[in-house]
This record gives C-alpha cells, sequence and structure tokens, in this order.
C-alpha cells in the first residue's frame, strides 16, 4: 500500500506507465470499464448461442463444429456443450460484468472525485487488483479449452457434480478446477478492491464532505464493498475446499457410499449442503452488490434531470444500508428446497420479505423524486427511469419465491430465471448504461450521441421486456431451468412458441447493442466537446475539467458546504447549487 | 414522452396474460394443490396491484412532470409518506409469507400418517427407479457393491435378504390415488429433484441424505416428473411419471408384479 | 484513443511536501495514515471471514458422520506458538523503543522478532512432517484435512506478514525508516499481533475439538 502523496504530485510518464499499469483510479476505472465490456460482449454471444440451441436444437450449424469438434460433432450442440456454455455465461456475466463494471469500473473512477480526493488510499494496491482481475478472466477463458472443455455444473457449481471430477461429466476435469481457480483469484482481487473503497471512503472525504452529504453513489459503493469484503472472504474458503475436495482426495462435501458412471467413489462423511452453505453465504450478498450501485446511479439521475432533491436522503441511505445488512441475513431462500431444516426455511423466508421493504422504499422515493419535477429526457435519464420500471418488475417476482410454500413449484424452473434476469441482466444492465451515457462526458470530454442513445433505449427496453417476461409464464407452467432443450416431455411443447420468441427477442435485443457500440467508440474519438458540466449536476465531479487533470482537483482541496441534490433551491439563481459553492443559502 | 405510453403498454399486456391464464398451471391433484393455488392467487393480486399502480404512477409522472418551463418543487420528501408506505409493504409482505405457512408447514413440520405407503425413490444419472417394499412392509438390505443397471438391479438389492424377496422396482411411480403416500429419497451420486406439477410439490434429492417426503393425490392420471436440478448432460432426459391409479387398478397391478417375481 | 484519458494540460501547483504523516487525498492532516489503519482493518476483516468461514465448515463437518478421528498435534506446536507469542512482544518492545527514539534498540528488536518469525514458519514445517511421518496426511481423516487446511491457511498469512517486517526492517537498517513510515511499523506490528491471537484461537479449536 503506498499513500496517495508517493504519487500525488507527478504526472505520470510514458504510455505503459500512464495507460497500462497506471496508478491513477480513472485509468484504472477505464481499464475495468472495458474488460466489463468484452466480458458482457462473451456472455452475450454465449446467451444467444443457448437460445438458439433451445430452439433448434436438431439444427446442423458448420460454425458449431468448427468451434467445438469434440462438443458439437456433426455440427449439433451436445447437451454438456449447452451446459457447459450455460455455466460460463452465468460465471462470466455475475463476475466478470455485474461485480465489476458497476463497483469497480464507475466506482474506482468517480468514488474518490465525488468525495473530493485525489485518489483512492492505495493506489498500488488498486493497480493490482485490475490486474489481478484480469488475470482471473484469463484463467477462466482458458477453462474453453483445455481437455475436456469448460465446466458443466453451473455458475453455482453444486458438489457433488462440481467435485467429483470427470467421472461426472465432461468439462468436470480441468476445466472445473480452473473455474475455481479463477473464482479464487477473483475473490483476491474483490477483497484489494474492498480495501481501498472503505479506507477511501472512511478518511479520504474533503473538507465539509460529511457522509451525509455524500452523493448516494457513493453510499452504495461503500455497502457494496463491506458486502463483498464479508462476501468474496467466505467464496474464497468454500472454493478451497471445493477444490481440495477434487484433486487432494479430501470429503468436505462429498459423501459416503457414490456410485457414479459405475465406479464406486472412495470419499466419505462430506455435506453437499455444506457447499450451499458457504456459497449463498457469498451468492446473496453478491447480487446486492450487483444491483446497489445501479441504485445509486438511478437516484443520482433521478434527481438530476428532474431538478429537485432526492426524495428522502435518509431514508434511502437507511435503505442501503439495510439492504446491505440484511442481504446477509437471508442466503437460505435460495435452499428451500434443499433438504435443510424447513424451520430454518421460514426464518430465512421472513427476513426476505423484510428485505423487499428498503427496496420498496427506494422505489418509491424514486416516483417520488419525479413527483412535481422538470424532468430533462437525455438518454442517461431515460435508461434511469428504464431501471425504475425494470427493478419494479424484477422486484415484485421475487415475492412469489421468497415463499418456501410457493418455491415448491417453482424452484428451478423458469420463473427463478426471470426473476434474476430482470433484476441482474437488465436493471443492473440499465444502470451501467445510466451511468455510461452519464459519465461519459466526464471521463473523455466528449458527448455521446443522443439520437443513437435514446433508439438503442427504446429497442433495448422493448427488446428485455420481450425476452424475459416470459420466462414467468413458462415457469407458472412448470417449465425446469438448466435444461439443454424441452424436446423430452408432452407438456412442454405447448410451450415451444414462447421460447421461438423469446430466442427472436434476443437476437433482436443482441443486435441492437451494436447501436451503443457504434455510439461509444465513435463518440470516444468523435462525439461533440463536453463542457465541465453538461448536465447542470451539483457533485464534484462536475467542478472539474473534463477529462479531470491526473490529479483531479488540480492540487488544490475541495471544501463541501452542502448535500447533492440541491436542485431547484427557492431563492437561487440557478436551479442547483453545487456541492462546493459557500455563498447560497440554505446550507445544511 | 414515448416511454410512458411503452410502460402502459407492456403493463397492460402482463397483466393480461396473466389474467388471462394464457400459460398456466395444471389443474391441482391434491388438496395440498388447492391450497397452494389459493396462496398464489393471493400473491398474484396483491403484487399485481403493486405492480400495475408503480408501472402506472412511473409512466404518469414521465408524462405530467416532463420539463415544459415551469418550477421543478422543492421538497426532500415526506416523513409521513415514507412512514406510510414502509409500513404497508411490511405488513403485506411479512403478512403474505404468514399466510403461506401453514401450507409449508403441511408439507414438511408434519410426518407422514402413519399408515402411509412408504416408497423408495433412487436418482441417478440419468434415470428414475422406485422401490415398494411388498406385503412385508419392509426394505430389503442393499448394497452400492451389488447395483448392476444393465442387469435389471439399479438398488443393489441383496437378494440373500429375506425382506428383499417382496420387493417390487418400477422406472414409474405408480401410487393409489386418495391414499397418502411417503416417498424415501435416495440419490446415488450428485444432487436430483424429484417435481409433480400437479402436485405442486417438489424436493431436491441429496446424496448422504436420507430425505422423507408425502403426499396424496385425489385425481387418477398419468403426470411427468422432469428432474429439477441440475445432474449433469442427461439432466434435461432424466424422466419419469407419476401415475395416479384408482385403488383397485393399483392393487391390481401390485398383485401383477409380486406374481411375476 | 486519440486523446490522452487524463487531462496533461492542467498541471496542480506543487502541493504539500510528502513524507510528512500525511496530508493525504483529502487535505486533511494525518489522513493517510487513517486511512492505512482504516486498510488494516478491513484486510483483518477479510482474514477473519475466511477463517470464520473455515471454522464454521469445521463445525458441520465435525458433526455430520462419525468418520471424525481427532489428530494428535505434534508436541512442536507448543514450541511454535510460545515463538510467535514471543516475536509478538520483541515488536512490541522495538515499537516502544522507536516511539522513545532510541533506533538502534528499534532494529535489533524487530531483527528478533522477524526472525522468530521465519523460526515460526520452519517449525509449523517441522510439525508437518513429523504428522506425514505419522502417516497423517490431508485426506486422511476429516480432522487432519482441517488441520493442514487452517494451517497452511495461517502460514499463508504469517509469509505475508513476515515480508512486511522484512520490508520494514530492511527501511530500518538502510536508515530509510522516517517518520512517514512509522505508520508502516505500526500496521506491520498490528497485523502480526493479529496473526498471533488467530494463532492462538487455532490451538483452541484444535486441541479441544480438532
Amino acid at each position: 500500500m503506498s499513500s496517495p502523496t508517493a504519487h500525488a504530485h507527478h504526472a505520470p510518464q510514458g504510455f505503459i506507465r500512464k495507460y497500462v499499469f497506471s496508478l491513477d483510479h480513472k485509468v484504472i476505472g477505464i481499464q475495468y470499464y472495458f474488460l466489463g465490456l468484452f466480458s458482457v460482449l462473451i456472455g452475450l454471444t454465449l446467451s444467444v448461442l443457448m437460445r438458439f440451441h433451445m430452439v433448434y436444437p436438431d439444427v446442423k450449424v458448420s460454425l458449431f463444429e468448427k468451434l467445438w469438434p469434440v462438443g458439437a460433432q456433426g455440427g449439433i450442440m451436445t447437451p454438456e456443450l449447452y451446459l457447459s456454455l450455460m455455466t460460463m455465461h452465468g460465471t462470466i456475466m455475475v463476475f466478470f460484468v455485474l461485480t465489476t463494471v458497476p463497483q469497480s469500473g464507475f466506482g474506482n473512477y468517480f468514488l474518490p472525485i465525488q468525495i473530493g480526493a485525489e485518489d483512492m488510499a492505495f493506489p498500488v494496491l488498486n493497480m493490482m487488483s485490475f490486474w489481478t482481475t484480469f488475470v482471473a478472466l484469463v484463467v477462466m477463458v482458458a477453462a474453453f479449452f483445455v481437455k475436456g472443455g469448460a465446466p458443466l455444473a453451473g455458475w453455482t457449481g453444486y458438489p457433488p457434480l462440481s467435485a467429483l471430477g470427470p467421472v461426472s461429466g465432461p468439462g468436470e476435469g480441468t476445466g472445473q478446477t480452473l473455474w475455481i481457480v479463477s473464482i479464487a483469484i477473483f475473490c483476491f482481487a474483490s477483497l484489494m478492491g474492498a480495501i481501498n473503497f472503505i479506507a477511501t471512503t472512511i478518511d479520504l472525504r474533503a473538507k465539509g464532505m460529511t457522509l451525509m452529504r455524500m452523493p448516494l453513489t457513493c453510499w452504495t459503493w461503500l455497502v457494496t464493498a463491506i458486502l463483498g469484503l464479508l462476501g468474496f472472504a467466505v467464496l474464497l474458503s468454500a472454493g478451497v475446499l471445493l477444490v481440495l475436495d477434487r484433486e487432494a482426495g479430501t470429503s468436505f462435501f462429498i459423501p459416503a457410499g457414490l456410485l457414479v458412471s459405475d465406479q464406486i467413489q472412495n470419499h466419505k462423511g462430506g455435506s453437499p449442503l455444506l457447499w450451499q452453505h458457504l456459497f449463498w453465504f457469498f451468492g446473496h450478498p453478491e447480487v446486492y452488490i450487483a444491483i446497489l450501485p445501479g441504485m445509486g446511479v438511478a437516484s443520482q439521475l433521478l434527481s438530476t434531470f428532474s431538478r429537485k432533491p432526492i426524495f428522502g436522503y435518509r431514508a434511502m441511505v437507511f435503505a442501503i444500508l439495510a439492504i446491505g445488512f440484511l442481504g446477509f441475513l437471508v442466503w437460505g431462500h435460495h435452499m428451500f428446497m434443499s433438504g435443510m431444516s424447513p424451520y430454518s426455511a421460514l426464518a430465512f423466508s421472513v427476513l426476505t420479505m423484510c428485505i423487499g421493504v428498503p427496496s420498496a422504499i427506494k422505489t418509491f422515493n424514486w416516483i417520488g423524486t419525479l413527483w412535481g419535477g422538470k424532468i430533462r429526457f437525455t438518454t442517461a435519464m431515460m435508461f434511469a427511469l428504464g431501471f425504475v420500471s425494470l427493478f419494479v418488475s424484477g422486484g415484485i417476482s421475487g415475492i412469489f419465491l421468497g415463499q418456501p410454500a410457493l418455491d415448491l413449484y417453482f424452484h428451478d424452473t423458469y420463473f427463478v430465471v426471470g426473476h434474476f434476469h430482470m433484476i441482474m441482466g437488465v436493471a443492473a444492465i440499465f444502470g451501467m448504461f445510466a451511468g455510461t451515457f452519464y459519465w461519459f462526458p466526464k471521463m473523455f470530454g466528449r458527448m455521446m450521441n443522443e439520437t443513437l442513445g435514446k433508439l438503442h433505449f427504446y429497442l433495448s427496453f422493448i427488446g428485455v421486456y420481450a425476452i424475459f417476461t416470459p420466462m414467468h409464464f413458462l415457469g407458472v407452467a412448470g417449465n425446469p431451468r438448466r435444461y439443454a432443450d424441452f424436446t423430452n416431455y408432452d407438456f412442454m411443447n405447448p410451450l415451444m412458441p414462447i421460447h421461438k420468441f423469446m430466442t427472436h427477442a434476443a437476437y433482436f435485443t443482441a443486435a441492437v447493442q451494436i447501436i451503443f457500440l457504434i455510439n461509444l467508440f465513435w463518440s470516444i474519438k468523435k462525439g461533440a466537446r463536453a463542457t465541465e458540466n453538461p448536465w447542470e449536476a451539483t457533485t464534484l465531479e462536475w467542478t472539474i475539467p473534463s477529462p479531470p487533470p491526473f490529479d483531479n482537483f488540480g492540487g488544490k482541496h475541495p471544501v463541501v458546504y452542502r448535500g447533492a441534490y440541491e436542485y431547484g433551491v427557492p431563492g437561487a439563481d440557478k436551479d442547483y447549487i453545487m456541492q462546493n459553492d459557500p455563498a447560497q443559502t440554505p446550507a445544511h | 414522452m414515448l416511454l410512458a405510453p411503452i410502460i402502459w403498454v407492456l403493463t397492460v399486456i402482463i397483466c393480461y396474460i396473466f389474467a388471462a391464464h394464457t400459460w398456466w398451471f395444471p389443474p391441482p391433484i391434491s388438496a395440498h394443490g388447492m391450497d397452494y393455488d389459493a396462496q398464489f392467487t393471493r400473491t398474484l393480486v396483491i403484487t399485481g396491484v403493486i405492480f400495475f399502480v408503480a408501472q402506472f404512477a412511473l409512466g404518469y409522472a414521465i408524462i405530467k412532470f416532463r420539463d415544459n418551463g415551469g418550477r421543478a418543487s422543492y421538497t426532500h420528501g415526506n416523513n409521513k409518506m415514507e412512514a406510510l408506505w414502509t409500513s404497508a409493504t411490511a405488513v403485506l409482505f411479512i403478512g403474505l409469507v404468514l399466510m403461506g405457512t401453514k401450507i409449508w408447514a403441511s408439507v414438511h413440520f408434519t410426518e407422514a400418517p402413519a399408515d402411509a405407503m412408504p416408497i423408495e425413490v433412487l436418482g441417478k444419472q440419468f434415470a428414475w427407479n422406485f422401490r415398494y417394499p411388498g406385503p412385508d412392509a419392509k426394505f430389503g438390505h442393499t448394497d452400492i457393491h451389488m447395483v448392476n443397471d444393465q442387469g435389471g438391479n439399479p438398488f443393489g438389492i441383496d437378494s440373500k435378504d429375506p425382506a428383499s424377496k417382496d420387493d417390487i422396482t418400477s422406472g414409474s411411480l405408480r401410487v393409489p390415488a386418495g391414499k397418502p403416500i411417503k416417498l424415501i429419497l435416495h440419490s446415488q451420486d450428485v444432487i436430483h429433484n424429484f417435481f409433480v406439477r400437479e402436485l405442486r410439490l417438489k424436493q431436491d434429492i441429496v446424496p448422504g441424505m436420507e430425505i422423507p417426503f408425502h403426499f396424496q393425490a385425489d385425481t387418477p392420471g398419468t403426470y411427468e416428473v422432469p428432474c429439477s436440478e441440475l445432474c449433469g448432460l442427461g439432466h434435461h432426459q432424466m424422466r419419469t411419471t407419476l401415475i395416479v391409479l384408482p385403488p383397485a387398478d393399483f392393487d391390481k397391478w401390485m398383485k401383477e408384479q409380486l406374481a411375476a417375481k | 484513443m486519440a486523446r490522452s484519458i487524463t487531462n496533461p494540460d492542467i498541471k496542480g501547483p506543487a502541493g504539500p511536501t510528502s513524507g510528512e504523516w500525511g496530508d493525504g487525498g483529502g487535505g486533511q492532516p494525518g489522513a493517510s495514515r487513517r486511512a492505512s489503519l482504516t486498510g488494516l482493518l478491513v484486510l483483518l476483516t477479510a482474514t477473519t471471514m475466511v477463517f470464520a468461514a473455515f471454522t464454521s465448515a469445521f463445525w458441520v463437518r465435525r458433526g455430520l458422520s462419525n468418520d471424525w478421528q481427532p489428530t494428535t498435534l505434534p508436541p512442536v506446536l507448543w514450541v511454535n506458538t510460545g515463538v510467535l507469542l514471543v516475536s509478538s512482544v520483541m515488536l512490541e518492545i522495538a515499537r516502544r523503543s522507536l516511539k522513545s527514539g532510541k533506533r538502534s534498540e528499534f532494529n535489533r528488536y524487530w531483527t528478533i522478532g522477524t526472525g522468530l518469525g521465519i523460526l515460526f514458519l520452519l517449525g509449523q514445517a517441522l510439525a508437518w512432517r513429523q504428522l506425514n511421518d505419522a502417516g497423517v496426511f490431508i485426506a486422511t481423516n476429516p480432522s487432519s484435512s482441517f488441520f493442514y487446511v487452517l494451517t497452511a491457511a495461517h502460514a499463508l498469512h504469517v509469509i505475508g506478514g513476515i515480508s512486511a517486517l522484512t520490508y520494514v526492517d530492511v527501511m530500518a537498517l538502510l536508515l530509510q525508516l522516517g517518520p512517514g513510515k512509522r505508520t508502516a511499523v505500526d500496521v506491520c506490528a498490528v497485523f502480526w499481533h493479529f496473526l498471533d491471537g488467530l494463532w492462538v484461537y487455532l490451538m483452541i479449536l484444535l486441541t479441544v475439538w480438532g
């Protein structure tokens, strides 16, 4: 760890120091963003392949045979190949996109600036955390290329399937081990990041930037870092034990007396449920890690573009803290059907319903922010509004799943898949789009194209509803998840039109993302020059040039006089007051 | 703005499809199934109202409060409203889960009735096997070394054990209608899950654990059983059927099986 | 990208000199030191969670089936425990000396503390060797599995700690341990004491319930 003073007063020189092994949190934030962008394109491709196979399982595609001579002999995807694509889709999306972009991408770039700091507390550690994440991604992708291919046990990797080795299925050899190693490396990277985020937020705030004057984005980044700190440490331990079961002959998770592929296994005495408890103790906070920063961005944008303070700042902070805290107490709702004690299932259920309350508070407050406002429909704002709609849709299905009585039917059906995709696969992604359109001017000194932006928004918004809402209907009909195809069951025949519809909607929505990519890369080169504060927003990043100098505030130390949401203050000469503006009243 | 009508149209379409039961549960075949459907409907109505109102309010706000030159109203919130909608949400959500408690309790907190028919379920990659204890009501001893799928002994039943003489094994699950059944779930290798849509019941089958699970099916028929926990490359093919027979027909089947031994 | 990500045209004026207690990123005096201590606390929390997860796995596994055979701990582990505790005491004496400005005393005690830390690791390796010779390996039974996992995880942290202690030692011996590095001394020492406490906890866990 090096202190900020070690590098603060000398701008980095040379390409490697400036762009590769940079200590500048802004460069590191951009590196994380592009790592996430690369990963989401892989994840998206995998999902399109999956959706194709689900509705056309017998159609020969010569490209498949070229890519996977063993897994897709004759151009037809084998079930094990399908399951490995599914496993990697989930894993790459959850870790390398949802955990990375909102927190390590935007958070790294904007946390120090929004609190008035020159950089993160430990810039060298920050750089190491990015490159560690990079190595984790390389190891994960390597799983595709080893003998047996990528693992097929799902992103949740339940033993014994994930612990027995190749005897339980193709891909369960080296592929599964690389998967665990990659995740373990990712855990280290996350823990390094958590150290920086927490220390920076607690100790490096500028004068006058009290905790209750911080923008809500900073609160979400702080709580997300704490969730990651506690969660990833446990995942790391679980991964170590799983690898030992696979490679060292231990039996943490593997019980006695197993007969797999006609081979009696030597393990004895372990518990598959132990893995589930450890994994979900991490796994549930993980989904809040994926969504909280997006909620912070939504709050920020809804206020800024309604020209009104956020409705109920204190309640919003309380809700973030409550979601973070309760997020550690509800992991058992992923295990209602697992064979664990049904009494604990009830306890987890009540707590799960409790966590719906702060989420509801946030939703009411977002609508309350819009109410009586003066809404400016920039692309960033469109994505924030879309976020609210999608969050409502995705959150509502949680009310069903949080009841073990109803989970007796819905567990492991498409209802679950619809629920978590709505929240993570869409709302969280929209949060990232919103952040991109909002902060792009600051990061790159140019504006993105609003026409392309709005076109991308509308088509994506309709597209994602078209893809993921039908999953709930499939769930009600009892369609199980993680099935390579649906040809073996009579009751699923009438559901195929839904699957076809979803597949076509997926093609459409995936294609629409090209508009975003064009907009992003074209605007970096050729977008209109951005001013210091194109959105007339109040937080500290809008007081410095676009893009900012290497030490953010040009050697000055900002002083903060008010909260982050002073829009439309009666009596002020503009309809917004910057946080560092001493002259206006009221200050609080 | 265009977003508002889009949100409204999507909301109406979604609510309609749910209300019209366009794609729906199969009819329930048990009392538990009917209780389940009632709780589902309760939840659907409450969440449906919340969904509808929230999306409509969002759309309404988008239209009504768009920037047309006026001033935004400067307010930091309203504590009374916060308290009101927070308590309402808490009461609704927790109320819902408490209402469903009876259903959960009837499945998991109560033991199977004393006269329940025990049937052993064995899940393995990628097939289902069922075993009836026969007239002696005792399951014969099994040994993993004796498992022989090709040779017709998936359970590894020890034929030397006298209790195994009248054990009946089957690839599908036949039960008499209107009688309580107690399943004893085993897995030989990885986690599987036994799911019958019409019963509105499912349960993970965990290796190393012996999990009891009871139900009563009242309507005769044949119902598909899809494995519902990822178990490997054949997960999507691991299928069996629950065949609910009128008690007389079930007895007849049982007699035929015993005679064939 | 055509343009520089960070704007090179605007350079800050020469700010406060580095090397002081830490006029850190927010311009607040002492912020850098506080940040280092917060960072340490976060690191200790992470380690605590890792061992909490292992402990809960330990408990669950222990209660699961009757194949748990308590591992007889090699007696050298008690010697190692003593060595570790003494090393912590040495580091504390060193810290006190530094506060009163007694540089060479600091060097002496800190070096001894670091050396004892290395001795602890060697002792751990010996304990592992003795267990191996007795036929107790990681997969022998669940108790031994946890023994190896817990001691190995602890040892990895000790290796990290020794690297940090050595860094401070080298700085001290090269006479580069200025006031700005005091925080590093404190952070390393606290981390090391934490590893002590963790080790005592593990010894209790393994002796009583292992």
